[in-house]
């Protein structure tokens, strides 16, 4: 059966509409639970037949759990490659459930509740992932989402619980809350005014871990940043996200410092590149995934800095999304070598932002 | 390309790092942006747990064995191997080459060194987040299904552990 994400509300982006707290700069908020049941081996050990009993005790209870009461259920294990990548290029599963690479094909048994507010990954490298994924900076918004999911899935599935380590988790820098709280921001202005060595020293000394978006190389593209906590035992899920949220408020803050900085201090460069990335998009006739991504960053804080209007977030959000080359494919109903894929995403981001200016 | 720190494995990934506020491109392998504390998003840092596993198995091994003998220590280290969880067959060496652990059961087979292993990785191994209580009903329901019994036997008599696989092979005779 074809993947048909129509099912689901928004296509399953609703979570970068660019509504939420800061969506300039803080494109959504996501947080996990690792879980695993009781009476069974963990998904990497476990046989086959474990993984559907698994996914069966899951799914019979899931018909009780009220906060899954609107989700979409899709076996991900009997998907095509290409569906499998379009869910992943949508943010709403992890590479290793999508079983992308070649080292780690997709297992029997993976399978995903997608929903608007909440969603679980069965049978990735933790029996059960639960998740929220939220536009904008939503911290606790996400976390309230995540935590009564729990609840409710916990009250009907038994977790394995150590009583001195906590939740149980097959990687044990999981162990304990299970909990991975993460922001994904965008710092052009810190990475400009060349701050941004220090903002990530401070936050590894405060427990938090970042990483780059990754383009379709292996590069950080487009001045995009992962923040989150990095360990997970010791500190109560309540501690974890307070000092994430706190450490978030700042880097935010520092980087519309810089923006200020940047606009007094070098107003017609920063305005002189924020076109050249318009200009190019709005133009060009090709265009590398890296490439989008990174004169995206250009427009997207040129649209932060109010020195481009009429241009909303939501879009800039979309064309991340739908520019990657599963969803290309999908839209042109076939599958695209890379140089097409680079004809096929210019078109796309032109129309795009031609209907957005009003242009014919 | 080979990874910048190592200079022995392929590089998987490129971060970009700003140091003194010149951005400084490094190519690494797993193994070593695992250590960096970068997540790529091919897979977790498996093989650095592994690293850590060992280190915390030899300080262990100093503070129980009093000085004892290169020899005795290496005959304390195979033993401590050798120890099996009882549920999924899963070894301590198991778990250093995959980085993960076999099944719940792990961590009460592995107590000691986990505990160590916890304090390293997090800064301390006590949990202090959400109180969990499974329903209980369903936990001895689930313990001891046929055919999650017959799982663990299959892997029992996969890993040789013949003692082990004639228990389970019991229980399942009873509940047959
Ligand atoms: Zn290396
Ligand atoms: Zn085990």
């Amino acid at each position: 059966m074809p993947l048909d994400l129509s099912l689901l509300p928004d296509g399953g982006v609703i979570w970068m509409d660019a509504s939420g707290e800061h969506s300039d700069i803080v494109l959504s908020t996501r947080i996990r639970l690792a879980r695993n049941i009781e009476g069974y081996a963990f998904t990497g050990r476990a046989r086959d037949g474990e993984r559907l009993r698994v996914l069966a005790q899951v799914r019979d209870a899931a018909t009780q759990v009220p906060a899954l009461a609107h989700n979409v259920f899709v076996r991900v294990d009997e998907l095509p490659a290409t569906d499998r990548l379009l869910l992943h290029e949508r943010h709403l599963v992890s590479k290793e459930l999508a079983g992308l690479d070649a080292q780690h094909p997709v297992r029997s048994g993976a399978a995903v509740f997608l929903g608007p507010d909440v969603g679980v990954m069965v049978n990735e490298e933790d029996h059960l992932r639960l998740q929220s994924l939220r536009s904008g900076f939503a911290l606790p918004a996400a976390f309230e989402a995540v935590q009564q999911l729990d609840r409710e899935l916990g009250a009907r599935v038994p977790y394995a619980v150590h009583p001195e380590f906590g939740f149980l988790t097959a990687c044990p820098t999981n162990t304990g809350t299970g909990m991975r709280a993460s922001v994904l921001i965008h710092l052009p202005g810190l990475v400009l005014t060349k701050e941004m060595g220090k903002v990530l020293a401070g936050l590894q000394q405060m427990g938090l871990t970042y990483r780059g978006l990754y383009g379709e190389g292996s590069d950080v593209v487009g001045n995009f940043f992962q923040i989150s906590n990095q360990t997970t035992l010791g500190r109560s899920e309540d501690e974890l996200l307070q000092q994430l949220l706190v450490v978030v408020r700042r880097v935010i803050a520092s980087e519309e410092d810089a923006r200020r900085i940047l606009l007094r201090d070098a107003g017609y460069i920063i305005e002189d590149k924020v076109w050249r990335a318009y200009g190019t998009l709005r133009y060009a006739h090709s265009l590398t995934f890296d490439e989008a991504m990174n004169f995206l960053s250009g427009v997207r804080l040129a649209v932060g800095l109010k020195l481009i209007s009429g241009l909303s977030v939501y879009t800039l959000n979309k064309l991340l999304i739908f520019s990657q080359s599963a969803h290309l494919s999908r839209a042109e109903g076939r599958a695209l070598t890379e140089s097409e894929a680079n004809l096929v995403r210019a078109r796309y981001v032109r129309h795009t932002l031609a209907q957005e200016a009003g242009a014919p | 390309m080979v990874c910048d720190n190592c200079r022995e494995r392929d590089s998987v990934l490129k971060l970009v790092q700003v140091i003194d506020g010149t951005p400084k491109e490094l190519h690494l392998c797993e193994r070593c942006a695992a250590e960096k504390g970068v997540e790529s998003a091919v897979a977790a840092p498996s093989p650095a747990i592994g690293e850590l596993l060992q280190k915390v198995q030899q300080q262990l091994l100093v503070g129980a064995g009093g000085g004892g003998t290169g020899a005795g220590d290496a005959a304390a280290a195979s033993a401590r191997d050798a120890v099996r969880c009882t549920f999924c067959s899963a070894t301590l060496a198991d778990f250093r080459s995959t980085g993960r652990l076999g099944c719940p059961h792990c961590y009460e087979a592995f107590e000691g060194s986990l505990r160590e292993l916890l304090r390293r990785v997090h800064g301390n191994a006590r949990h202090t987040g959400r109180v969990y209580m499974p329903p209980r009903a369903e936990t001895a329901d689930h313990g001891g299904s046929l055919g999650e019994l017959r799982d663990r036997l299959k892997r029992a008599i996969e890993a040789e552990q013949f003692e082990l696989a004639a228990d389970i092979r019991d229980r399942i005779r009873v509940l047959e």
